[in-house]
């Protein structure tokens, strides 16, 4: 099984490749093999130097040793347009396509076939674009606007340009990280489709179902060096874990049990109209509730209107029994609420500004006396988290923005943490950040909760919500369809809920 | 990231402009006659007073991720009114609070249409930059009145000086400047200000008021715009619509000049003062060789230009380095 295909010679090969910058070793004698017709997985944590090896691939970087074969030729790379001429494209997570033009328009761009006098000729451009977009198995109109189109779709979109530059290799860089599960089973049918016709796909992923499902063979990264490369068949999600991280996770889910106190937060009836409605629950002390349910079923907009960036238009929130005034996270913070929002780079941290800055951000007042700040306070504050949440940085006054991305979450969770709330609200808690640090932020997580803190959780991570929710709300189209204690909460009757089919628990008041 | 970068960022604009202005004063005071003399420096620093005054908020503005043009027709507007109040008998020692009110008002007016009707600083304050104008106008015509009372006037002449060298206002300068720097870089409010423009959505996440943050910067620079308005009509004896035409320019060229991001979220109050010096020294240097008024126009032109596309050049090669950098992790 070592060689499945030995007989064939790879399209795309890394061989012995090797990539510094500065003292950071960012890769050390790694070799890939990426064969026609086969899905190869690259695993490993934020900063195993899946990246480079990506960006190497791609003709982004130059490998300082080593070589990057095509058919077996060893070639060079000047940038990225000598990969693409190769048949190699790159589909990033988060697509780069031009708002304000047709999907046909974005495919073509630049290279639109011409009619006399220069003219565009869009009949064309929009026939090859249909052509493409069947050869997908999809349903996209050629002449829809970029603009509004959902995460998935431009990445299709995405997809249909590398494939009208007769990409031989698809690289997918965490192309899942943003879809809903439909999406992500959509996106697996066409790259099953392309694969069947002979395409090489090397597939990032933090999900390692997501491996399992699509992958034949996973390669594996750690500090830069090649672990392992195996077929996925026969290896086991654990196995998969331990190359990974190079030890045993004891637990990657730990729920310790906490006794359950009284009602912190309690929301009723709030509603924001055309986005949520009617949604009443209550989150007790000790106790971790998840909201669950389908992106864009309305969960990140109720945890939003509870802290106050968002105004309700109507229903309350009290916290600890005192009622919160609508649309004002400041009054939120001050009563002991802290969101840990969606979008780390846009709402939970000021990229450009030191760890310690955006540590003291929701602790201003506290810094010192007379609206002053003291900078040993200020510093002390992140350095006492910085600790205690075993943030790996060099220097506190290093911009957030050079963390990994688990790292980063972890310093918007210090910053609200050293609120001392009494309300916890994460929303997508360990979205995009590798395994180790997700596992860190659980126990992080259950241990509060131990200590008496209520915490309320949006996930889209079934798993997640499943090992760690005391009890689970389940969101379908901007309303509470389920509220599920952990007892009967399954993937089964979550996703029942989520899709609006009846579910197993009571409907919520 | 290595400590070289780290090295670079230290190694910063504002230092380099600061540096600057210590070569151009020496070189001005190797090669023009008159420059280096106290009685001239007082000028110079007089001259320079307004702008320097308005250049206090507009930095705070600018760092926040705003910006407001209408500084010098505000400056215009609390001139004319001042004529316009005095010459209808009215005491100075009222008029004084009218036109800071009115300079409260605009700023409001400004502040108001950016964080409440959601529209761009930029084009608000083009707008109110002709409507403030506009009004002065209409206050005074193209009349000037020329005679205020000799005991405030004394109180803006560059010979009337503290510690032998510095003019009543431009001392007051100092004073709202080390206010200003305490404000920005060592009090909460500072912060906030920094995160604001550096990451609007994020700091608003945190708890951190940004409307009435922005608001409240809005009306503090109206009201030292208008203030600066009595500073100037006291210091030049005459009242009139189109005073201080053209200073805004001046002051956005010494902010930005001084390394603060035209974009937030960064700079230093140091720098903007550094900026506002060099400004204020090269336009002395300029009068003192008899350079005419239209090529000083010119270089403040280029000095704005060459502000704004500098940083932008190191920035944009720190950040090849820096990303370079953090492809690796």
């Amino acid at each position: 099984m070592d060689q499945p295909k030995s007989a064939e010679r790879p399209v795309l090969s890394l061989e012995d490749a090797s990539k510094s910058f500065g003292a950071v070793r960012a890769l050390q004698g790694v070799s890939l093999a990426l064969f026609a017709g086969e899905a190869h997985a690259l695993a490993g944590e934020n900063g195993a130097g899946k990246s480079t090896l990506i960006k190497v691939l791609a003709g982004v970087h130059r490998p300082d040793a080593g070589r990057v074969l095509v058919d077996g030729e060893p070639v060079t790379f000047h940038g990225p347009s000598d990969a693409r001429d190769a048949g190699i494209a790159v589909i990033y997570q988060e697509p780069t396509l031009f708002p304000d033009l047709t999907v046909a328009e974005n495919i073509f761009m630049g290279r639109q076939p011409r009619r006399s006098f220069g003219r565009v000729d869009h009949r064309s451009v929009r026939d090859a674009t249909q052509a493409l977009i069947e050869r997908l198995g999809v349903d996209l109109d050629p002449g829809q606007l970029c603009r509004g189109l959902s995460i998935a779709d431009q990445q299709l979109v995405e997809i249909a340009k590398a494939l009208s530059f007769d990409a031989r290799v698809l690289i997918m860089d965490e192309p899942t990280a943003a879809l809903t599960g439909a999406e992500v089973a959509r996106l697996f049918g066409v790259v099953r489709t392309l694969r069947e016709q002979g395409t090489a796909v090397l597939f990032i992923s933090h999900r390692l179902e997501e491996i399992f499902a699509l992958c034949q063979r996973v390669t594996t990264l750690r500090d830069g060096r090649l672990i392992s490369s195996d077929p996925v068949d026969g290896l086991t999600e654990d196995d998969l874990v331990r190359r990974m991280v190079g030890r045993d996770l004891d637990e990657l889910y730990p729920k310790q049990p906490a006794r359950i106190g009284e009602t912190a937060l309690a929301v009723r009836r709030l509603t924001r109209e055309g986005v949520f409605t009617d949604v009443s629950f209550d989150v007790r002390r000790g106790e971790i509730v998840a909201l669950a349910g389908l992106v864009g079923a309305g969960r990140s907009e109720v945890v939003r209107a509870v802290f106050g960036v968002d105004r309700a238009d109507a229903g309350d929130v009290h916290v600890a029994g005192n009622k919160l005034p609508a649309g004002s996270p400041t009054a939120a913070m001050a009563a002991g609420v802290a969101l840990v929002p969606e979008d780390r780079r846009q709402q939970g941290l000021v990229m450009e500004l030191s760890i310690e800055r955006n540590i003291g951000l929701t602790g201003l007042d506290r810094l010192g006396r007379g609206g002053l700040v003291r900078r040993t306070l200020e510093r002390g504050r992140a350095a006492d988290w910085a600790v205690r949440l075993q943030l790996k940085y060099n220097r506190l006054s290093d911009p957030v923005g050079v963390l990994s991305g688990g790292n980063q979450q972890k310093v918007v969770l210090a910053k609200w943490l050293a609120t001392e709330p009494g309300v916890l609200i994460v929303d997508e808690p360990t979205r995009g950040i590798d395994i180790g640090t997700k596992a860190e932020v659980h126990r992080l997580l259950s241990s509060l909760a131990a200590e008496g803190l209520a915490v309320l959780m949006v996930s889209s991570d079934l798993p997640e919500v499943l090992a760690m929710a005391d009890r689970v709300l389940v969101m379908h189209e901007g309303r509470i369809t389920a509220e599920l204690p952990r007892a009967l909460a399954t993937e089964e009757s979550v996703m029942a809920a989520a899709t609006g089919r009846t579910a197993g628990g009571e409907k919520a008041a | 990231m290595s400590t070289k970068s780290d090295l670079s960022r230290f190694l910063r604009w504002d230092v380099a402009v600061g540096i600057l202005l210590v070569a151009v004063f020496a070189t001005g005071a190797g090669t023009t006659e008159g420059f280096a003399t106290t009685g001239n420096l007082s000028f110079a620093l007089n001259d320079i007073a307004e702008v320097a005054i308005i250049a206090l908020p507009m930095t705070l503005l600018v760092v926040a991720g705003e910006i407001d043009l209408s500084v010098a027709s505000m400056l215009g507007l609390a001139s004319a009114v001042s004529g316009k109040l005095w010459e209808s008998g009215w005491a100075f020692e009222t008029i004084v609070p009218v036109v800071l009110a009115i300079g409260v008002l605009g700023g409001l007016l400004n502040g108001w249409l950016v964080t409440r009707v959601g529209l761009p600083s930029l084009a608000v304050t083009i707008g109110t930059l002709t409507l403030y104008r506009g009004l002065a106008s209409v206050a005074l015509g193209s009349n000037a009145v020329t005679d205020f009372p000799e005991t405030y006037a004394r109180w803006t002449s560059d010979t009337n000086t503290v510690l032998g060298i510095l003019p009543y206002p431009f001392a007051l300068f100092i004073v709202l400047a080390a206010v200003t720097g305490v404000v920005l870089h060592a009090t909460g409010f500072g912060r906030s200000l920094f995160a604001t423009g550096a990451q609007e959505e994020a700091a608003y996440f945190s708890g951190i008021r940004v409307k009435r943050i922005k608001l409240l910067l809005f009306v503090l620079t109206g009201l030292l715009s208008a203030f600066a308005g009595i500073v100037f009509t006291l210091r030049y004896g005459s009242a009139r619509a189109d005073n201080g035409q053209g200073f805004e320019m001046l002051v956005i060229a010494s902010v930005l000049l001084g390394g603060v991001d035209f974009d937030g979220g960064k700079g230093t109050l140091g720098g903007a003062i550094a900026g506002v010096l060099l400004i204020g020294l090269l336009k002395n240097l300029l009068i003192l060789n008899d350079v005419a008024n239209e090529v000083q126009v010119i270089v403040t032109g280029l000095l704005l230009v060459a502000s704004v596309l500098t940083p932008r050049v190191i920035a944009a090669a720190l950040e090849r380095r820096h990303r370079r950098a953090a492809a690796a992790v």
